[in-house]
């Protein structure tokens, strides 16, 4: 990338035995909205917290616009975060809780308050500014957080896990909400979450993390179509993992999407025996269970394809598949 | 529901006799107050004589002034220092050793403090006075303001303070402007228990008060040791309904800090 | 490599700790742990002539102790404490017992009618029985004016009395420790016994009575300490009859003079106190409830 925003380079985080970053370096561009992906414990939310301030790692460096990041305390960061509970502070109303940041960076009076209604207006909430809040519903809440965080300005905005304190009605509405409004503010966005249905919905790139290392960076549908290693590929969406040696490939494993599987006349690539059969929304899924090569978890094979069930529970089939849907890990 | 409820039954004997118990003597003082008589056995008939003699009391009078000193003196700076303290140990450094220094007044028996104090104060050369007795109570005081706001910041939302970071305070701002709004009522409790228990305490003050300044509680050892004074039926009377009444202000200012929730 | 902010902030968070933690410990330090310190130390020290301090190191106080004078009243002080705690826990559990079995508004009424004795001065509350017991007092009177006694009688100036204002004092100390663990208990405990078989009184000793046994074993403790240190109970209410081991530190260090050897009175007393905790702890652990 040609002059990234935000540079990360070999950062190392320890918490007492456990090491919760383990040489993480990535990029991340101006006006991106870019997700930090994995299972709890992989180091997402240290790698958040070190970027606002709250972690300090035992090595690295990380370098925003050109600027050593982790020289500064916190509240001196260009950097602002949303925090998973909102954080928003209960003695104080919207309008204060919003203005608390342009405050403390001495701006006129006059100035905040024009600028947190143009923010409130910015997140849908005008007409609340005068109350506290307890008095608000959680979505409400959230773009308060939201709110209190973007109208300083910062050249980051991180969020942590937004979502999913929400119920799902909401939650679909605000991811829509948060991609449009991280392109007309125009910020870059670094979001932490564990649903991996909602980073691939929402990022322009992801970076996926396990066990404190990066997995993979990549766009959603090139985490997809071609995952590099076996994490990720069990990870990101449903996928059916075989050895490579099964099917005369060279390297270790071999993975094939549900929706590449096709049902053929005689052996194919793979007979199974259907075990399930769902129809939801239009879509058929088959469970099947190989005979031959298995998959390297044991777990049945998933088919996918559009329409009805073409057999029935127990039916002997063949299965095969395009030798360019089939992506090979080393 | 934890214990099955309405079947107090035959259980309410033992409560009965124990709130029966508890309270009598407390309810012969208040007759008695307003007995005419020094005995009961001949009562005279209702008067608020002893109340006279109570209010024109300078002795008494002075204690109470001492009393009321020590204790505001020693609450503002119990609740200063426990206030910072108990900030201090919740978010900044997690020992169990400074832990134990900090609430070891409360563990201790007070006879144990009091000789200790004693002892220090005339080692180091101080008079003892309401001065000492400040000291004493101020240092007796603050381990339970550190409880008790304590116990309100472990509930506190952590991420209130590192929002508060985020947007441009630094440690003593937000402190100021978000840490102390948050815990102001537990504040005010631990200073309100700290004054209470300055007020009543006898036995560390006993040691450390100089011969010439006692406190009420002092006062009122000096004299019942000899036997029934009625005046302080009397006095027992006033100070009841002073701790009822504010048990009861209390209360209902809880149950609207409460609601305000 | 470890960067320039490390120890930037860690520079921050030291003045920080300083500001916060330090008035508050060096206050407690200089005032309660040093003052501690100071007086166990004269327990090795003399009385000087003139009632000061003399720095020569002997074990004297220490044999002096346990003469039997004094361990008579040790082991006095102890029956004493004790009986005050086992009438306080034969008084005290059947009433918590009973505000946990109420409804929310009667048990939040009990609880205050407990507490609201135990915020009067703990003098007056020790003098309302003097009035009650004295030979003059309400009781007497009464008993003569109803005829049921010929002879006043000795009431005050017991060790009974001193039982019964020991009792008085700490006796909202036991009840709420006992409600809040009576309070906790799952009603869900009780009804499994029942479903399988026990009787009330089975369920009672089976389930709740070792699961409420920590709150019992906290409200000794908050009986049994102030009771062994105390010296105005027995003192206003025992005369010269009841002495306990805390009248002897008061003599020695306000009347005698002889600082070391009431020191030395006063760490025996903490040592008894110190062995009963364990002896606390072992049976806290053995009934203890995973939580």
């Amino acid at each position: 990338m040609s002059d990234p925003l935000l540079s990360i380079r070999g950062l190392r985080a320890a918490y007492g035995d456990v090491q919760a970053l383990d040489g993480v370096s990535l990029d991340i561009a101006d006006n991106e909205f870019f997700a930090l992906l994995g299972p709890s414990g992989c180091g997402k939310t240290t790698l958040l917290r070190t970027l606002a301030g709250f972690e300090t790692p035992t090595e690295g460096t990380v370098t925003l616009a050109g600027e050593d990041l982790l020289a500064l305390p916190p509240h001196r960061r260009p950097v602002n975060m949303m925090f998973q509970s909102y954080a928003l502070f209960p003695h104080l109303s919207v309008e204060r809780n919003v203005g608390y940041g342009p405050a403390r960076a001495g701006a006129p009076r006059a100035q905040i308050a024009q600028r947190v209604a143009e923010v409130l207006e910015t997140v849908g909430l005008s007409g609340v500014a005068g109350r506290r809040p307890h008095e608000l519903s959680g979505g409400q809440r959230q773009r308060v957080a939201l709110a209190r965080a973007i109208v300083n300005r910062p050249r980051v905005l991180l969020l942590d896990e937004p979502l999913s304190a929400l119920d799902k009605r909401v939650r679909s509405q605000m991811q829509l909400e948060l991609k449009r409004l991280q392109h007309e503010v125009g910020i870059a966005f670094v979001m932490v979450t564990h649903d991996q249905e909602e980073a691939l919905s929402m990022a322009d790139r992801i970076a996926v993390l396990d066990g404190g290392r990066i997995q993979q960076i990549a766009t959603p549908e090139q985490l997809y179509r071609w995952p590099e290693n076996r994490f990720v590929a069990e990870f990101i969406g449903e996928s059916n993992l075989f050895s490579a040696a099964d099917f005369d490939v060279d390297g270790s494993y071999v993975v094939v999407r549900p929706e590449s599987v096709r049902l053929v006349e005689g052996a194919g690539l793979l007979r199974a025996t259907v075990l399930e059969t769902q129809f939801v929304g239009g879509t058929t899924t088959l469970v099947a269970e190989p005979r031959g090569p298995v998959t390297v978890s044991r777990a049945p094979v998933l088919v996918r394809h559009g329409g009805f069930p073409a057999v029935e529970r127990g039916a002997e089939v063949g299965l095969a598949w395009d030798a360019s849907d089939m992506v090979v890990l080393r | 529901m934890a214990v099955k409820q309405r079947r107090v039954g035959w259980l309410g004997v033992p409560l009965a006799a124990c709130l029966l118990f508890l309270y009598l003597p407390i309810v012969v003082l208040v007759v008695m107050s307003f007995n005419a008589s020094r005995y009961a056995l001949n009562y005279r008939g209702f008067s608020f004589h002893w109340y006279g003699v109570l209010f024109r009391d300078g002795e008494l009078g002075r204690a109470l002034l001492n009393s009321l000193v020590v204790a505001l003196g020693a609450t503002a700076l119990a609740t200063v220092l426990g206030t910072m303290l108990a900030v201090g140990l919740v978010r900044l450094a997690r020992s169990t050793v400074l832990d134990a220094v900090a609430m070891s007044p409360a563990i201790l028996p007070d006879l144990v403090l009091a000789i200790g104090l004693l002892a220090t104060f005339a080692a180091i050369g101080v008079p003892l006075g309401l001065g000492t007795v400040l000291i004493a109570h101020a240092a007796f005081g603050t381990a339970f303001v550190v409880a008790v706001v304590r116990a309100r910041l472990t509930q506190l939302d952590g991420s209130l303070e590192e929002a508060s970071q985020d947007l441009g305070a630094g440690w003593l701002e937000t402190f100021v402007r978000i840490t102390l709004p948050s815990i102001a009522p537990a504040v005010a409790a631990g200073a309100l228990l700290c004054f209470t228990l300055s007020i009543d305490e006898f036995v560390i003050a006993f040691f450390t008060d100089g011969p010439s300044t006692p406190t009420l509680p002092i006062q009122i050892y000096s004299r019942v040791r000899f036997g029934i004074t009625p005046e302080i039926n009397a006095l027992a009377t006033v100070l009841l309904a002073i701790s009822a009444v504010t048990v009861v202000i209390v209360a209902r200012a809880f149950r609207r800090t409460e609601t305000d929730q | 490599m470890t960067s320039a902010p490390a120890t930037r902030s860690r520079g921050a968070r030291l003045r920080q700790r300083a500001l916060f933690l330090g008035p508050g410990l060096a206050f407690t330090a200089v005032f309660v742990v040093a003052p501690v310190a100071l007086v166990m130390s004269y327990t090795l020290f003399r009385r000087g002539r003139f009632g000061g301090v003399v720095h020569e190191v002997s074990l004297d106080n220490f044999i002096r102790a346990f003469e039997p004078v004094y361990r008579g009243v040790l082991v006095d002080s102890v029956v004493v404490a004790g009986l005050a705690t086992v009438f306080a826990v034969l008084l005290g559990y059947p009433a918590a017992y009973a505000i946990a079995a109420m409804p929310a508004r009667w048990r939040n009424l009990c609880l205050v009618l407990v507490l609201v004795p135990f915020w009067t001065n703990f003098l007056i509350r020790t003098y309302a029985w003097i009035v009650l017991l004295s030979g003059q007092g309400v009781i007497n009177d009464a008993l003569v004016s109803l005829g049921l006694v010929q002879e006043r009688l000795t009431l005050i100036n017991t060790r009974g009395a001193v039982v019964v204002g020991l009792l008085y004092t700490y006796l909202p100390l036991m009840i709420l420790p006992v409600y809040a663990s009576v309070a906790r208990l799952d009603g869900e405990l009780r009804e499994a016994a029942g479903d399988l078989g026990a009787g009330r009184v089975r369920t009672f000793t089976d389930v709740t009575l070792p699961l409420s046994l920590p709150g019992v074993v906290t409200g000794c403790i908050f009986v049994f300490v102030p009771s062994m240190g105390n010296f105005v109970i027995p003192e206003l209410l025992g005369g010269g009859k009841a002495l306990m081991v805390g009248n002897l530190v008061r003599d020695q260090f306000l009347v005698a003079r002889n600082w070391p050897f009431g020191a030395t009175l006063a760490l025996v007393m903490i040592v008894v106190l110190f062995l009963l905790f364990a002896l606390q702890s072992v049976v806290a652990r053995r009934f203890a409830v995973g939580r």
